[in-house]
């Protein structure tokens, strides 16, 4: 497929806007390390009524949510065979894998014993009643999954091109021989994984909605239901094309390519649908339990509520219901962002804001350490996105412009 | 793929046998016992003299030991909370005494039959164990303080000043000790005998009989019996328990709808299995109607 041919980006690492990057990346990896060293204590806001915090509702919550793009895009392709879709299914999978990857890193943090982080995986502490024992589990296998998906990619762009330096080039044929190897066999088993990436992010995506579900008598009931375990996964089904769009339209801004309106517009299509039966569920989960009283009230609770709900779900869902709007560049981003936002909101809403201690004594707010180690977190991962698709084959570019890069560096190439 | 390879993932799948295993565990380990040992806190006993705090440091080794700094009682208008340094802590309430005095009311892990710490923990680092106390293995722990999210009476606290080993801390039931056949420190030194141990069964026979025999003395009402699904430790009261610290909650264990949720999500295996089948079944037939696509564009 011509429109299909994915390859390195050739582009300047460094801009303006990567060297701040950088720099809050840099902050970041400072407090993480005095983190590890001080303990959450010297670190965090958290204490004995509020266990958790901002790096639990964004770094965990937030990043799986967000990285949802993954298993909504592989589906769409891979197991509905919308071949249309196939060139964003490696950035959605290069967004999921590296989001999963710095939801564990974020995670480490917030734990206090990280070194254990492992324990869920030995089977004599297996604890079957805890939601977060399925979380933890799910998410462990499906970033090996997740990797597991990229080799194919990995080894697209070594294979044929292994030359170790010097005395090392005797391994040459070895490695080449092992990579062609890898390819093939697990070209053969590949459906399995990407089906099994599915299932796993479908059961994690919704558990982290059964969390909070255990503390009844601490959750605002605007947020305190049942149902949370379908809204979470809903959500996260309905964020998925939004990152995608998202991304890509600020990919293409960054290096200056044409976004490729055809493909994400008809990704846009899906968005209502999804946002409908998502906002519908919400509503109907509402009024059966009697909670739409508390909309009402006046509460920051109930405003965080209209802002989630009205700017998140339905203000997107509109916009994109238009044809127009969804063949518009500016509109299409504009719509994506509401709803990244609104799910955003909602992880935190659930996590922070609908959290009320039985004996609170104050209200929890991030310490400017947590602000810092998450705003750290969100750059290196920009910076990690950007640095892989100039070393991997993974953004796809038009027919016209492939050609062209290549023939600028070969031209490099013959100057030097 | 031919469907005999779903078939044969779904089989050996170790994926969806490791999420299986939460059908296994069910309410194992959190079986409410009639021999289970309690404590029955009668607080229109209790004269808030503050030696169980005392005893209770110097049963756990807790770093305040010196007798003096428990003498003064107007801490306990404080309403404090057990915290990583102190397991338990009195606090005064108002008990509608004659005499303008307050009551008092010790505060420490409920040790819950069905507790939402032990159901949240997700590497079994905090179990119920048969003879009644939830006790806690640090070394299994990871931090992730879950069962403190998790905990109804807000209890377990954490060590979050401990940069490496931090632990969560909470009343231990004196576990130890009961194994040794002693009583917890905090009965044993009760000059009032406002703390009752023995077998639960027993203890809430005691408190009705109580309340019956002085009607005037006790709301009708033994918290702890029915509360969160019942609890080892129970309380009496002169007034109603809405009124006290104590949080209002039905008989219903709080694990209960999680637990539900997850069990229903991975009984037998099926709903994933099942999920994964339809997905693979969709992927294959799709296909076929779909011929001239390239075959190699997996994983890409
Ligand atoms: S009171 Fe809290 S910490 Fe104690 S057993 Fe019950 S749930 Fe666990
Ligand atoms: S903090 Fe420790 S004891 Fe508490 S739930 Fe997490 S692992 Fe279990």
């Amino acid at each position: 497929m011509a429109h299909d041919v994915a390859a390195p980006v050739q582009a300047p690492f460094f801009t303006t806007g990567t060297r701040i990057l950088a720099a809050i990346a840099g902050i970041g990896i400072a407090v993480y390390i005095f983190r590890l060293i001080a303990g959450l204590g010297m670190v965090t806001n958290l204490d004995n009524q509020y266990p958790w915090g901002l790096w639990i509702a964004i770094d965990v919550a937030c990043g799986v949510a967000l990285a949802a793009g993954g298993f909504t895009t592989a589906a769409l392709v891979h197991i509905f065979h919308q071949e249309k879709y196939h060139p964003v299914v490696r950035p959605a999978l290069l967004t999921a894998l590296l989001g999963y990857t710095f939801v564990v890193i974020g995670l480490l943090a917030d734990l206090g014993r990280y070194y254990n982080v492992w324990h869920p995986m030995i089977p004599f502490m297996w604890q079957g009643n805890s939601v977060l024992f399925e979380v933890g589990i799910c998410v462990m296998i499906y970033l090996t999954v997740l990797y597991i998906e990229f080799v194919p990619i990995a080894t697209e762009r070594f294979k044929g091109r292994v030359h170790l330096l010097g005395r090392l080039s005797v391994f040459d044929r070895l490695i080449e021989w092992a990579i062609t190897l890898a390819d093939k066999t697990l070209g053969r088993v590949m459906s399995l994984f990407i089906i099994a990436g599915v299932v796993l992010s479908c059961l994690h995506q919704s558990s982290l909605g059964t969390l909070m579900v255990i503390a009844p008598t601490k959750m605002h009931p605007l947020w305190y239901t049942p149902m949370s375990p379908l809204l979470f996964l809903l959500s996260a089904i309905a964020v998925g094309f939004p990152m995608v769009i998202f991304e890509s339209i600020l990919a293409s801004r960054s290096f200056k390519l044409k976004p490729e309106l055809d493909i994400l517009s008809g990704l846009a299509r899906f968005i209502p649908v999804i946002l409908g039966l998502y906002l519908s569920v919400k509503i109907i989960d509402l009024i059966l339990r009697g909670a739409w009283v508390y909309l009402f009230d006046g509460s920051p609770a109930s405003l965080m509520y209209f802002l989630e709900l009205g700017g998140g779900v339905l203000l997107p869902l509109i916009i994109l219901m238009i044809p127009k709007a969804r063949g518009s560049v500016g509109w299409l981003f504009t719509a994506a962002a509401l709803v990244i936002g609104g799910v955003a909101l909602n992880r935190i809403n659930v996590f922070l804001v609908a959290y009320t201690p039985l004996y609170a004594t104050k209200t929890y707010f991030p310490s400017p350490f947590e602000i810092a180690l998450t705003a750290g977190l969100i750059a290196l991962l920009v910076l990690a996105y950007r640095a892989a698709v100039m070393i991997f084959p993974v953004i796809a570019l038009p027919a016209g412009v492939r050609p062209m890069v290549v023939e600028n560096k070969n031209k490099a190439l013959a100057g030097a | 793929m031919k469907r005999r390879d779903i078939l044969k993932l779904a089989g050996a799948g170790g994926v969806l046998l490791l999420s299986g295993t939460a059908a296994a565990g069910d309410t194992q380990g959190m079986a409410s016992n009639d021999d289970a040992l309690g404590v029955l806190v009668d607080t229109t006993v209790c004269i808030g003299c503050r030696k169980c705090e005392w005893a209770c440091n110097q049963a756990n080794a807790l770093s305040s030991r010196d007798s003096k700094a428990f003498e003064d009682k107007s801490v306990c208008r404080k309403q404090r909370r057990p915290v990583d340094d102190a397991f338990t802590v009195v606090n005064a309430f108002d008990g509608r005494r004659s005499d303008g005095e307050p009551s008092y009311m010790k505060i420490q892990c409920m040790h819950c039959f069905k507790p939402a710490c032990v159901s949240a923990c997700l590497v079994g680092a905090l179990r119920k164990t048969p003879e009644g106390p939830v006790t806690y293995d640090s070394w299994k722990c990871m931090g992730c303080r879950y069962c403190m999210v998790a905990c109804p009476f807000q209890i377990p606290a954490y060590e979050y000043s401990d940069p490496l080993t931090p632990r969560v801390r909470k009343c231990t039931f004196c576990a130890e000790r009961l194994g040794e056949g002693k009583k917890p420190a905090c009965v044993e030194i009760c000059p009032n005998e406002a703390l009752t141990f023995g077998k639960r069964r027993d203890l809430v026979m005691l408190a009705y009989s109580r309340i019956r025999q002085f009607p005037d003395r006790y709301v009708d009402h033994v918290y702890g019996e029915n509360e969160a699904g019942g609890t080892s430790w129970m309380y009496l009261s002169p007034v109603d328990f809405t009124k006290t610290e104590l949080p209002a909650l039905n008989s219903r264990p709080i694990p209960e709808i999680t637990e539900t949720i997850q069990h229903g999500v991975f009984r037998w295996f099926v709903p994933p299995v099942l999920l994964y089948g339809i997905l693979g079944l969709s992927m294959i037939s799709m296909k076929t109607g779909d011929q001239d696509k390239k075959e190699d564009d997996n994983g890409a």
